[in-house]
């Protein structure tokens, strides 16, 4: 912020900054964002086919990768369902409703988003580990949650939890609702106001929340590391394998089981610009409609 | 208490939105805080002020604000560009800003450790010049917390400068100020609490950051540990009064960070709603 007041002393008496603060902040920020993050995900790449495609094909098709790239897909499969039907009936009672405590719910909701993602699935341990409150029941009727897949499923729905809640309960209460009240008051049942009316409005909003939501879950990795276990072929989600396979020095591997996470991020980032576009658009054609 | 009598759905939806926050988040959380209350003060306090916690919680809360301090320097000059100078290829590079939070931290740990390991791209040639590691040292901590706090400094300020009123700024011009002094008493203070919060949130996510920190850390106890790691050390040795009571502290920490960014955030809005 020094560099910044600094170069604007350069010309006084204007409104504009000087061309040459300009390309200087220009370049800087190219420099930043190149060097930030450009050149990580380039090296994904690079290191990935470091041996060639030959090698990086083998790397994606051993039984360990495929087995991992099924258990984060089934991860996400289960919790994104889970997490937006939470996240529908949270935004519904909190953007719709008054009652007392509501200050309360919105601080509980976002509280995953700001423990630490080891904690997440420390918590867990303690009420399904063997040490934990059920541990001991649990072994008895030989179910395993912890370092098996139910521990990882869990983990993955704490810390996606805000994830679809956050998106709509200010999209909600943006809205308003006159169209609802409008529907309702017309003779249409709480369902058909809900498909008809509520949903259509949110859409954009939804998908959204829903996208980021399943970017966190396939690729969480401090919770789930903590409850898996690492036994390869079983509870290594794609995350954990590119774990492992790095501290075993298969670089190769892990990069590329690291490429398709980062494919998954970049697809993640266009979808997710195409989602503002259209929510941006929804909203000025709102607006033009509501004068 | 329903707002409107009409509207459908409170019940089934506040019952289980309660019912699900009580399973997921709340009994497991507090299964943290009954851990600890089985643990004598003594106890306790033994295990907080053994030299490699209290190691590991300098490395972490120092390297997350240097990290934090330096992602808003960059932050502010990434939202001051995208926002004020056109350039080419600019909506590229817009999105590519959330690239930290879209990226598994896994990948971005072992990519940073990459790029920045002795003979990595830029590792080698910050050696080469400055005779500096930065990969397996604490430096090696702050750049990945760099690296994930930058979006959360770029989103925060971004709208703000975006909604800025270049009214203020024409006005502070005509009525004789030069640039620094239109940018410190003009921009600067209405851009403040929206840099604060950046600040805030780069600052707690760093804090709790464990898979982009680890790879490149080095993780030596004493030198570069991160509290996350020493909670997973201590669990892996069955040590589990030890991993919660450093759990209960980091939990009741981001509780505080919490509590304040909300402050910030609500601080942030009211200076926007006079703007």
């Amino acid at each position: 912020m020094k560099i910044t007041a600094a170069a604007h002393a350069h010309k006084p008496l204007s409104l504009s900054d000087p061309d040459g603060f300009k390309y200087l902040l220009i370049t800087l920020t190219l420099a930043i964002i190149g060097l930030f993050l450009v050149l990580p995900l380039a090296t994904v790449l690079t290191e990935a086919f470091a041996k060639g495609w030959l090698t990086y094909r083998d790397s994606l098709t051993h039984p360990d990768t495929l087995a991992a790239i099924r258990l984060t897909l089934l991860t996400a499969l289960i919790t994104v369902p889970l997490t937006t039907m939470f996240g529908v009936c949270a935004a519904w009672a909190i953007a719709r409703f008054e009652f007392s405590g509501k200050n309360v719910l919105l601080t509980l909701i976002d509280l995953p988003f700001s423990v630490s993602p080891v904690i997440a699935g420390l918590i867990y341990v303690l009420v399904f580990g063997a040490q934990g409150w059920f541990g001991t029941w649990l072994s008895d009727h030989d179910i395993k949650i912890i370092f098996a897949v139910p521990g990882i499923i869990l983990a993955t729905l704490f810390v996606t939890f805000p994830f679809v809640a956050r998106e709509l309960i200010p999209l909600l209460q943006e809205i308003g609702h006159e169209e609802e009240e409008a529907a309702l008051s017309l003779g249409a049942g709480s369902w058909k106001m809900f498909f008809k009316i509520t949903l259509p409005n949110i859409k954009w909003g939804l998908l959204y929340g829903v996208l980021l939501c399943n970017a966190r879950a396939m690729g969480e990795f401090g919770a789930v590391s903590v409850v898996s276990g690492h036994i390869r072929g079983l509870t290594n989600t794609l995350p954990l394998h590119v774990e492992v396979t790095y501290n075993e020095y298969d670089f190769v591997g892990s990069f590329a089981g690291a490429s398709l996470l980062a494919g998954l991020a970049v697809v993640t980032l266009v979808i997710k610009t195409f989602l503002e576009w259209r929510q941006a658009q929804d909203l000025k054609s709102a607006r033009v409609a509501s004068e | 208490m329903p707002q409107s009598h009409i509207m459908p759905g409170f019940r089934p939806a506040i019952s289980f939105t309660l019912v699900y926050l009580s399973l997921i988040v709340l009994i497991p959380l507090s299964a943290m805080l009954l851990k600890t209350f089985q643990l004598s003060w003594d106890e306790f306090w033994a295990i907080l002020t053994n030299q490699r916690v209290i190691a590991s919680f300098r490395v972490t809360f120092v390297s997350a604000l240097s990290a934090a301090a330096v992602a808003g320097i960059f932050g502010f000059i990434i939202a001051w560009t995208l926002v004020r100078y056109p350039f080419p290829g600019k909506r590229l590079f817009d999105a590519l800003i959330d690239l930290p939070f879209a990226l598994p931290t896994a990948v971005a740990g072992i990519v940073l450790a990459t790029i920045y390991q002795p003979n990595g791209v830029i590792g080698k040639l910050v050696l080469a010049v400055f005779g500096v590691q930065i990969a397996y040292k604490p430096l090696g901590i702050v750049f990945a917390m760099i690296f994930i706090g930058l979006p959360f400094v770029v989103r925060t300020i971004e709208p703000v400068l975006q909604e800025f009123d270049t009214a203020m700024e024409e006005a502070a011009a005509s009525l004789g100020a030069n640039r620094l002094q239109t940018f410190i008493k003009v921009i600067l203070p209405n851009i403040l609490p929206a840099a604060l919060t950046g600040f805030a949130l780069a600052f707690a996510r760093a804090v709790g950051e464990y898979g982009s920190v680890i790879f490149i850390a080095g993780n030596m106890p004493y030198i570069s540990e991160i509290v996350p790691l020493l909670i997973i050390t201590k669990l892996e040795q069955y040590d589990y009064a030890g991993a919660t009571a450093i759990g209960l502290v980091m939990l009741i920490l981001s509780f505080i960070l919490l509590l304040l960014i909300n402050l910030l955030q609500g601080w942030l809005r009211r200076r926007n709603g006079q703007l």
